[in-house]
């Protein structure tokens, strides 16, 4: 009897330990698991494939997001990858559909990135229409714009734009990277149809 | 004892270029004196491009207007060309811009084009943005006399 109320209470303590120790190497196993995908979430990490580095980070060196008066940056997961944990592991998972393309090597030259790109801005765009420019809010907050200090141009442009309901993107293509050839009616005639409003 | 004679040529001109002070008088004088060294005739402050401001009157009759505004990364390739986003015919009023001249729509026989002509594409060839400077020379320079005030 006693041998067994004692095996009893080892068996309990062991319990008790198991579950503290699964509990602590939870915290660390999510920790870990948190820490790997905030590292797949810098711009160190983006401009490791060359078809990135080579095309749209040059592109985007030459902006106003990458060195401007103040030096507040908005680097590659800022625009692109969402910031709220829900909408950002959906979009990792998404991510699996670069890795394909990584591994098949469908941009990897410069010219079949070229080709292709009308089509990847394009979705890039969708995105952002669909989300009212979520990310671009991450950062630029509307409700706080001080008309006073934007430029004449802005200010009209702004106001004007709020008030018939556009989000950021509709105007604000192009600001990152280099336009896919867009129809504008004018200039070279374009390979492939895109219009920027 | 070697004395390197390019080092001592060097230090030479740099107490030669130190000599001449960086005041403004001086180097308003140093401009007429065919001597000077180029590094010293740099006159030139730390400019800022002008803020957004009301188009700018011109100086003389056939001058490309001034560009008003900032054209930070404003691009103009053969694919796109963003001054056109507001400045052609049928963008001009959306965007509350000037529109482009008349004189645009001709080729370099003077015949009349249905759109832009590619003698006039590039924009920032002629028309350029100010920046918030002094002059670099002092001048008495008076506008075209119609344009007088």
């Amino acid at each position: 009897m006693k041998v067994f109320a004692s095996l009893r209470s080892k068996l309990q303590a062991i319990g008790y330990l198991t579950a503290a120790g699964l509990f602590a190497a939870g915290i660390v196993f999510w920790g870990g698991f948190n820490w790997a995908l905030e590292l797949t979430n810098t711009e160190k990490f983006c401009i490791t494939c060359h078809e990135m580095q080579r095309n749209v980070f040059v592109e985007y060196q030459t902006t106003s997001h990458y060195s401007n008066r103040t030096g507040v940056r908005a680097t590659c997961p800022d625009c692109h990858v969402p910031k709220d944990w829900e909408h950002k592991i959906v979009r990792k998972i998404k991510a699996s559909n670069e890795i394909l393309h990584k591994v098949l090597g469908t941009v990897d030259t410069r010219e079949k990135f070229n080709e292709r790109r009308v089509r990847l801005a394009k979705s890039e765009w969708a995105r952002m229409k669909e989300t009212d420019s979520r990310e671009c809010r991450n950062c630029h907050n509307y409700t706080y714009m001080d008309y006073a200090e934007q430029g004449r141009r802005a200010s009209a442009q702004h106001t004007k734009g709020f008030a018939e309901n556009k989000t950021c993107i509709d105007c604000h293509k192009g600001v990152a990277h280099v336009l896919p050839p867009i129809e504008q009616d004018i200039g070279a005639p374009k390979i492939e149809q895109a219009r920027a409003q | 004892m070697k004395t390197p004679r390019s080092i001592s040529i060097a230090a030479a001109t740099c107490m030669t270029l130190l000599s001449f002070s960086t005041s403004a008088q001086e180097a308003s004088k140093a401009r007429t004196d065919p001597n000077t060294p180029i590094e010293a005739l740099s006159n030139a402050d730390t400019f800022r491009v002008e803020r957004d401001r009301s188009p700018i009157p011109r100086d003389y009759v056939q001058q490309p207007p001034l560009v008003p505004h900032s054209i930070r990364d404003y691009r103009i390739t053969q694919n796109f060309n963003k001054c056109m986003d507001c400045h052609s015919w049928s963008k001009y009023q959306a965007a509350g811009a000037t529109k482009v001249s008349i004189t645009h729509f001709k080729d370099r026989e003077g015949t009349e084009l249905g759109n832009i002509s590619p003698r006039r594409y590039f924009c920032t060839a002629c028309h350029v943005p100010q920046t918030e400077t002094r002059p670099l020379v002092e001048n008495t320079f008076k506008r075209a006399e119609g344009l007088r005030r």
